[in-house]
């Protein structure tokens, strides 16, 4: 995992931030034989809006393009997964990776004209993007695929029956989408600690220096939108899954505001931030809910407000802030290794 | 042929309610240079405010300017107290936080007023101007204040120094404070006019669609793309945009039918902004390097 | 006028002993409901763009409350659990989850929406848990051989349009329809009702259809296009504030056709009122409950009845939404097939005994129409009656449209 090349990558996880990672790992695996299957299927959902949320964090936080519509790719790799497993008999686990690349294609799609917008600019366009998306699933024209209004039924998959012990429904959808959490995190990670990482943050930073140092703006911008849209896809594939259901208001606006939310609340520019976003916006309404059945939301925007005070850079980027000031003073006295120079934000 | 032109001065009517609001995103832009996404819902519990005053008595104009004087202290509040201890928060922060205060401003009305619709009275008189059957009076004079507060805004803005100063501090604030612009109460102030603007808005628009706190949710959708068609920058484009917007919206449905509608029509403005890309009248920025 | 039976054994003495009563009134009146408690679980959009029908749930839930007070149902106090799901099927589907797995309540209630139950529909049938009264009119609720656990309550949404239809074909065979519908389930429900009835060469009758969404602002736009299209009559299958706008603009606009507006959007408090009442005279529609603000039922002896317990049991209960009449029917359906639950109160027994009404009649239902239901029909809402609104009141006509009838 080590790059050999180590002064042009980002330096690679330090030995606590392993250990740190596995225990999570660990933890992970256990937690479906240690809660109700209820709150795995709770998880199972946590985990995939996180999948959304490092993808829109790629693209917002990394790249600095804002989009308000991401809700409209979580829609899509959610239908193509409902579409293949109910009308073309796909089996569930094939269909992950072409809701992927659906929205892979479509996002880049997406990104070309979009390259001309900037700022509250664009964020209207992917606004617009996402408050469309229901309305062109209900059309007509589609009712034969995605059966309008009323949507689309999923049947709930079995475990496999290789496996060793026998698992509930839910206990084997959760390490299936814990499965692709962690290989999309990873391959998130090493992306965005290499050469394309770099170069979305200085696009992001400054956009005319990075061009004169020969980045091709306009192609990583478009291909940073379709990556962060196949992101969003395979979350939404693997939610559409877990909740067996698909319909167009499952995935009205208020969905991509909500991943918005859980970007800044998470972090941005930060990989752990999408899964403190993932926690946030799956389990915090219902918290607010018990708090005041009067006007839950309510409180949560109290919550968000309370939030952006305390933790304006999120929680990822608290708890960077915390990580300086008490551990590093330990370091004071130990020589300054070749660590990120000022100004790089490529961190877990 | 004759629907058209109906469905264009029917447009020009809805038009009329998104360049009002627009308006008001306008305002908070010019005065911070961010867009304030709770516009719409403030705007909405300062008509539910208006409402309260009519139901206790007080006569129409009585309790509209109260409720816009209402509307600008809120604004200025909200401003001091809310946004001042982000001020220098990432610009997606700042957005969290207004996305906070659209969930509670929503959900407070629901909970006080119910979700009930409401009549709500126009001061225009009931029979439409000339007789037309194309606009009633309340759409011509809604249309008109609009355009009044345009002109104020416009006015506002370009002669008076403190207009110019709020400008400065948007745009500047570094350099405003060395001049001696006091850059927080710009700030403010702007605020409390956007606040005033959409309370206005609000008061014009609730009679048509009825009041009830997921009024402005589509209309703000509208006014925001109006706005920006218009050119964010430019209070009389943003108006314009508004405008546009609503006559695009009827026409499309009549020649395309309504199951697109929307969908056609904001392809329509994002692919005017893509061509155009600080909208129709907007300023184009260009950055030296 | 009835009072609310307060239960009679609560602790006599000390003011010490009445002051805690008063704090712990809840508790104590529960005093003669012994038995063990009666877990009902919902969702209801409490917050999104349904957010209006929240108030079901809240009508129930005090319903419920005056119930206990009086005992509970053969001892027995029901519990209303009711959870929001914003009208967002992932949500209902994560809190429906709750309450079977975690909450494990006896059975749902009205969860309120046709895609929340879409979404948990197969799942709850899974799971074997009674599904009852669903708040929706989308007929697929009806099926008991494929979903033997689900119950409907409100007319059925395509009922509705068949009526509609039948009422044309037989009164006014060359009509030239224009119909506007929400673009959703409901919407096309109703629709497919119409069109069921008007079929083949009878289809040529509607010449102009619209949709609108629910994030659009004013119909207005939609009236002028099908007032255009020449048509004389108007169905109009909207949602209250959307009925509200078409009633006015159809009138301001000078089209005045013969207008049918859905059951859903003809409450005289919360939809001609704001619209006009002079503006709807003539307005048709299906009912089958009473409408609140009717002034022919100012002094039912049922309405009095209900507004004494809006009075003291949802002081914040806007007693002009019709919603509120609809949530207390269903919950007098829901204590009735409790009570005849007796002391089995098993999961088996309610489905038992919810396919075991029969000729119910129940004050604030329309004279005439009753509940039932059985084994093969878990509708037990099927009868409705046309009634026009004369500017005052909606002036009930015809017979009783029985299920059959509009089949």
């Amino acid at each position: 995992m080590n790059s050999m090349r180590a002064p042009s990558s980002a330096p690679a996880l330090s030995s606590r931030q392993i250990a740190g990672i596995a225990v999570l790992l660990v933890a992970a695996c256990v937690l479906p034989f240690v809660l109700g299957n209820y709150q795995v299927f709770q998880i199972t959902l946590a985990l995939a809006y996180a999948i959304a949320l490092l993808g829109l964090n790629m693209l917002t936080g990394y790249n600095g393009q804002i989009s308000l519509g991401h809700g409209a790719f979580y829609a899509i790799g959610a239908y193509t997964a409902a579409i293949l497993m109910d009308k073309a008999n796909f089996p569930y686990w094939a269909t992950i990776p072409i809701a992927g690349f659906v929205c892979l294609v479509a996002g880049f799609l997406f990104g070309l004209p979009a390259l001309r917008l900037e700022g509250l600019y664009l964020a209207l366009a992917t606004f617009a993007l996402g408050v469309a998306m229901p309305q062109i699933l209900k059309h007509k024209g589609l009712e034969e695929w995605t059966g309008s209004s009323m949507g689309v039924v999923i049947v709930k998959p079995d475990p496999p029956g290789w496996l060793p012990i026998t698992l509930s429904q839910d206990q084997w959808l959760y390490f299936f989408t814990l499965a692709w959490t962690v290989l999309l995190f990873f391959a998130g990670w090493n992306i965005l600690r290499g050469r394309v990482g770099r170069a979305l943050v200085a696009i992001r930073d400054q956009p005319v220096a990075a061009q004169a140092m020969g980045v091709n703006t306009a192609l990583y911008k478009s291909l940073t939108f379709g990556l962060s849209a196949c992101y969003t896809g395979v979350a939404g594939a693997l939610g559409a899954i877990a909740v067996q259901f698909v319909s167009p208001d499952s995935f009205n606006i208020f969905l991509s505001i909500t991943l918005v939310v859980g970007v800044v609340v998470g972090g941005l520019a930060s990989i752990s931030g999408a899964l403190y976003g993932a926690l946030f916006i799956q389990f915090i309404p219902n918290i607010a809910d018990q708090i005041s059945k009067a006007a839950p939301w309510a409180i949560y925007g109290v919550f968000l407000i309370a939030l952006m005070y305390v933790m304006p850079s999120g929680v990822a980027g608290a708890i960077r802030l915390a990580r300086r000031r008490w551990f590093d003073k330990a370091r004071v006295a130990a020589p300054e290794k070749a660590a990120s120079p000022p100004g790089r934000d490529v961190q877990v | 042929m004759e629907l058209l032109v109906h469905q264009i001065l029917s447009g020009l009517a809805t038009g009329g309610i998104y360049a009002s609001v627009a308006l008001a995103l306008v305002m908070i832009y010019q005065a911070t240079h961010l867009v304030n996404f709770a516009q719409g819902e403030m705007a909405m519990f300062a008509t539910y405010l208006a409402w309260t005053l009519m139901q206790a008595g007080v006569p129409y104009w009585g309790a509209f300017f109260i409720t816009v004087a209402a509307a600008f202290v809120v604004g200025v509040l909200l401003e001091r107290i809310v946004i001042q201890p982000v001020e220098n928060a990432p610009i997606l922060s700042v957005v969290i936080v207004f996305i906070g205060l659209l969930v509670i401003f929503n959900s407070v009305a629901g909970w006080i007023y119910s979700y009930t619709i409401k009549p709500f009275p126009s001061p225009f008189p009931q029979n439409s101007f000339l007789d037309n059957k194309y606009l009633s009076s309340h759409d011509m004079g809604s249309a008109l204040v609009t355009l009044v507060v345009l002109a104020l805004v416009f006015v506002f803005f370009r002669y008076t120094p403190l207009g110019l100063a709020m400008r400065a501090a948007a745009q500047n604030p570094v350099s405003s404070r060395l001049v001696g612009v006091r850059v927080g109460w710009m700030l403010a102030l702007g605020w409390g006019l956007a606040s005033a603007i959409g309370a206005v808005a609000g008061i014009m628009v609730a009679p048509v669609v009825f009041l009830e706190p997921n009024m402005m949710g589509g209309i703000l959708l509208y006014a925001f793309a109006g706005a920006l068609l218009g050119g964010i920058d430019s209070p009389g484009g943003a108006v314009l945009g508004g405008f546009l917007v609503g006559v695009l919206e009827n026409v499309v449905g009549v020649y395309l039918g309504t199951e697109l509608k929307l969908t056609v029509a904001l392809v329509i403005i994002v692919g005017v902004l893509v061509v155009r890309p600080s909208g129709l009248f907007g300023k184009v920025h260009v950055a030296r390097v | 006028m009835t009072t609310v039976n307060v239960p009679r054994r609560r602790w006599l003495g000390s003011s010490l002993a009445l002051g805690a009563s008063v704090i712990a009134a809840p508790v104590f009146a529960q005093g003669k409901a012994t038995g063990k408690e009666i877990k009902l679980g919902q969702t209801m959009p409490y917050s999104g763009p349904a957010s209006a029908y929240g108030t079901i749930g809240k009508v129930e839930q005090a319903y419920f409350k005056m119930i206990n007070d009086q005992g509970g149902v053969n001892g027995h106090p029901i519990n209303l659990v009711s959870l929001d799901d914003g009208y967002s099927p992932p949500k209902a589907v994560e809190q429906v989850r709750k309450l079977v797995e975690q909450d494990e309540v006896l059975a749902l209630f009205q969860t309120l929406g046709t895609p929340s139950n879409s979404a948990i529909h197969k799942y709850v049938n899974g799971k074997k848990v009674p599904h009852l009264f669903v708040a929706t009119g989308a007929t697929k609720w009806n099926d008991p051989k494929n979903y033997p656990w689900t119950f409907g309550f409100n007319l059925s949404y395509q009922t509705e349009g068949e009526i509609y239809g039948h009422y044309l074909l037989k009164n006014k065979p060359n009509a030239k329809i224009a119909i506007l519908y929400q673009n959703d389930d409901y919407g096309k429900d109703v629709l497919a009702g119409v069109k069921h009835v008007l079929t083949g060469d009878k289809a040529r009758m509607i010449v102009k259809e619209a949709t609108y969404e629910v994030t659009d602002p004013t119909v207005d736009s939609q009236i002028l296009t099908l007032q255009s299209s020449g048509a004389d009559t108007f169905i109009n299958i909207t949602t209250p504030k959307f009925a509200a706008q078409a009633i006015r603009k159809a009138f301001d606009s000078g089209w005045k056709p013969l207008h049918f507006v859905n059951n859903v959007g003809a409450s005289v408090g919360s939809v001609l009122t704001p619209a006009g009442l002079d503006k709807s005279v003539g307005c048709i529609t299906v009912q089958y409950y009473k409408d609140a603000t009717d002034p022919q039922w100012k002094d039912d002896p049922a309405m009095l009845e209900w507004r004494a317990f809006m009075a003291r049991y949802y002081r914040d209960g806007n007693v002009e939404d019709a919603s509120n009449v609809y949530g207390y029917l269903a919950a007098q359906l829901m204590v009735q097939v409790l009570k005849q639950c007796g002391n089995d109160l098993s999961r088996d027994n309610i489905k038992k005994q919810a396919e075991n009404i029969r000729n119910l009649k129940l004050p604030l239902l329309l004279p005439g129409i009753v509940l039932n239901t059985g084994p093969n029909d878990h509708a037990p809402v099927e009868q409705a009656q046309l009634s026009k609104f004369d500017g005052k009141k909606w002036s009930l006509f015809g017979e009783v449209l029985g299920g059959s009838a509009a089949k």
